[in-house]
């Protein structure tokens, strides 16, 4: 089990950082679809099969090509001559180490995150299912209302540049 | 109603897909190599030399003028006139092709040699399987390779062939008869009785055994 | 008897393992389950591409290819050969690594999908709970594949072809999804082997196939148009249009690669024929109640192969879409009408029992059919295009 869970995380590692510190956008783009893959099967690993399919559906599926797309649509994948480094990077270094000790300690801290050995609950996905639209369903309908707000948005500004003639 | 026209076409498909296996008028297609259609009389090819009697190479017709070849427009003829001289169809003594190379790798089929040829020797064929693995020697053909006979020709392009016969038949019957007048002429100048040597057998008329396929 | 020829795999799979030593059992049954696939799957493709082309030559009343072997049969053979001993072409501006990556991510993913599909009783690779998930989940993570092809290759044809193979999947994969949402809805389970079961039931001779409801055939209806879209199949065969993009997004492969790509091509036919077979036209159920004695493996194939089929018969028929029309047939059209159908699939669930359901129900598709067929027919959505840009 732990040695799964060592490999899966060594992948998943090296897919971000390979996504931040590649050159080639695409390059980068396709690295965080193995992060993302890596994610998924840790879900898995965890017997999470909704979570873990839904990564792959929606990130791999759609999130990834959203990316690329936006890449190939906008600025196209050449690598730029002046290296892909931003010159204040030692600060961004630092902001990012800040965050992540931030939220390192507010894990370590939290009572959740400490090893439970208590029996691991049997979530099937009927449960989720049952639970999403049973108690949670306020939230899951305000999602909804969200995502299609932001979809006639969408719409709209497409629109707009079809009529634009003025 | 939308959909409409797509099953109206798959509809069709279908009558398509099923009549072909009920139906042999709707399978058009010929299986080649097993079966062939037989080419259009007006097909051509490639020329070949035509030949009468039965020995293509004293059979021939050609009398190595060379006016094909100066015609040729990619100059895919080669001929070598003869030194001797060797009586033709109707008797009068012509050169012969000692050499008569067609590189078909160049012919076009345009059939313009055809067309200038004063003896009727030179015509299309209609043989297409030509195919060889020697790219340079075997699409070089010669002489014996381009003799095919009369009967050959007439197989191929009936129509024309008894069209070529007739007029070879009627310029042979001309020239007997100036032959015949002159000699009479001669004859009647000369006082002399003497007795009329035979005219030759036309060999226009003379139908030697077997072809060259 | 029956039941062993029903089983005879299951059998067969017990008995191999049985010689095994017991911890090896569960490792080497699986392992035969997945040489299952591997062997199976393929050899349909084989035997597919030859019917097809014999079947679209019948269409176009010509004979199709029947040289190599008894009626042409061996020709996938020679294909195979042709392809695999071909020379392995990279263009040398080509992103080596994501250039051979690609075909090897595509037809991973496509046999991922076949794990989880019901081919008999009990002949399931895994019996997941989220089946139907996992393999939206695989489907989904092809695009990836196609569009890696594309880009990697350099070439202006394949990122096209790869750009509109990736546009396509992505517009038709909502209506996938969200037509099997219905069957999900009145099954009340992601299991596809729940779905079969559910569907494995008779009433006097006839069978409770979803297909037999109103709901369920504008489903079905749905499903397949986003399936043969999905597949990049005749009509929808846009991202690989030969007459405009070469080959699409595999341009510039060739010999083995070129050939998984082909076969990811049909596996991928084949898995969406089989999960529509196993959601709308009861898996390998029988289709009349007295013609149970036929293994079940052999009706849920009988099933797959009618679909390949039609896909067959579709590609024979129809000319290709344009790009605005497939995406206006999309949003426009397929969409918003699957919609309507999970909403009367809700109304079909809660009005219980009786004639009365399907009455209401079928009415209200007939009329949002025609209604909107109307509509887009007048406003011209699928007919001839205006040239906003060319005047």
């Amino acid at each position: 089990m732990t040695v799964v869970f060592y490999l899966i995380a060594a992948i998943t590692v090296a897919g971000g950082l390979a996504a931040v510190l590649l050159k080639n956008l695409v390059h980068c783009a396709l690295a965080v679809t193995i992060a993302f893959g890596g994610i998924a099967l840790l879900f898995l690993s965890l017997d999470a099969q909704f979570a873990g399919f839904v990564q792959i559906l929606v990130y791999i599926g759609a999130v990834a090509i959203l990316i690329v797309f936006a890449i190939l649509l906008t600025r196209g994948s050449d690598v730029p001559k002046d290296g892909v480094f931003s010159p204040t990077w030692l600060t961004g270094v630092a902001i990012a180490s800040a965050v992540f000790a931030v939220m390192g300690w507010a894990v370590i801290n939290s009572v959740n995150a400490i090893p439970q050995l208590a029996a691991v609950p049997h979530v099937t996905v009927h449960d989720i299912g049952v639970a999403l639209v049973g108690s949670y369903v306020l939230p899951l309908e305000i999602v909804a209302l969200l995502l299609t707000a932001a979809t006639v948005g969408a719409v709209i500004v497409a629109m707009h540049e079809k009529g634009g003639a003025e | 109603m939308l959909g409409e026209g797509i099953l109206k076409g798959m509809a069709e498909t279908a009558k398509n897909f099923a009549g072909s296996f009920v139906s042999k008028e709707r399978l058009t297609t010929v299986e080649y190599p097993e079966e062939r259609i037989a080419p259009a009389e007006n097909a051509r090819v490639f020329p070949f030399l035509v030949y009468d009697t039965e020995n293509w190479e004293a059979g021939l017709r050609c009398v190595a003028c060379q006016i094909c070849e100066k015609e040729c427009p990619p100059k895919c003829i080669y001929i070598d006139k003869s030194k001797d001289k060797k009586p033709d169809y109707v008797g009068k003594q012509q050169f012969y092709p000692t050499r008569f190379d067609i590189d078909i790798s160049v012919c076009m089929s345009c059939q313009i040699c055809v067309e200038v040829c004063p003896f009727e020797a030179i015509k299309m064929d209609t043989q297409f399987e030509l195919a060889t693995d020697d790219r340079f020697g075997g699409l070089l053909l010669d002489r014996e390779q381009l003799a095919k006979s009369n009967e050959y020709y007439h197989e191929i392009h009936p129509t024309e062939a008894s069209e070529v016969d007739a007029r070879l038949a009627e310029e042979k019957a001309k020239a007997d008869a100036k032959a015949k007048a002159a000699q009479a002429t001669a004859a009647k100048a000369a006082a002399d009785a003497a007795t009329k040597t035979a005219a030759p057998a036309s060999p226009t008329q003379a139908k030697p055994e077997g072809g060259q396929d | 008897m029956i039941d062993k020829a029903d089983q005879i795999f299951v059998l067969l799979q017990h008995w191999l393992v049985s010689f095994l030593p017991l911890a090896l059992q569960q490792p080497a049954a699986v392992l035969l389950g997945v040489i299952g696939i591997v062997c199976v799957f393929p050899a349909i493709f084989a035997l597919t591409t030859v019917f097809e082309r014999k079947g679209l030559g019948r269409i176009q009343n010509r004979l199709g290819p029947n040289r190599v072997g008894p009626f042409g049969f061996m020709q996938p053979i020679a294909d195979a050969i042709k392809s695999l001993t071909k020379e392995d072409v990279v263009p040398s501006t080509a992103n080596g690594p994501v250039h051979f990556l690609a075909p090897v991510g595509l037809v991973v993913a496509v046999f991922m999908g076949f794990a989880v599909l019901p081919v008999g009783r009990n002949m399931v690779l895994v019996d997941m709970d989220a089946g139907l998930l996992f393999f939206f989940a695989m489907g989904a993570s092809t695009e990836v594949s196609v569009f890696m092809a594309g880009w990697s290759s350099r070439n202006k044809y394949s990122l096209l072809g790869a750009m509109r193979a990736v546009a396509q999947m992505i517009s038709y994969e909502v209506v996938l999804l969200l037509s099997s949402v219905a069957v999900v809805m009145i099954t009340g389970s992601l299991s596809l082997t729940k779905i079969v079961e559910a569907q494995n039931q008779y009433t006097g001779i006839f069978p409770h196939w979803y297909i037999f409801t109103p709901w369920g055939l504008a489903g079905f209806v749905m499903y397949a148009i986003a399936a043969t879209a999905e597949t990049n199949r005749s009509p929808f065969d846009l991202p690989e249009g030969e007459s405009e993009l070469v080959a699409g997004y595999h341009t510039e492969y060739s010999g083995f690669k070129f050939a998984l790509f082909f076969l990811g091509e049909y596996l991928a036919m084949l898995s969406i024929s089989g999960l529509g077979t196993t959601l709308f036209l009861g898996g390998w159920s029988a289709p009349l109640s007295f013609l149970t004695f036929m293994p079940s493996w052999f009706w849920f194939f009988s099933k797959l192969m009618m679909s390949i089929f039609v896909f067959i018969w579709m590609r024979g028929t129809l000319p290709r879409l344009r790009q605005d029309q497939l995406m206006n047939f999309a949003w426009k059209f397929v969409l918003p009408f699957t919609l309507l159908d999970l909403f009367v699939t809700a109304l079909w669930r809660f009005m219980g029992e009786g004639l009365l359901r399907w009455i209401v129900c079928s009415a209200i598709l007939l009329a949002a059919y025609i209604i909107m067929g109307r509509v887009a027919m007048v406003r011209k959505h699928f007919g001839p295009r205006s040239y906003r840009y060319a005047e």
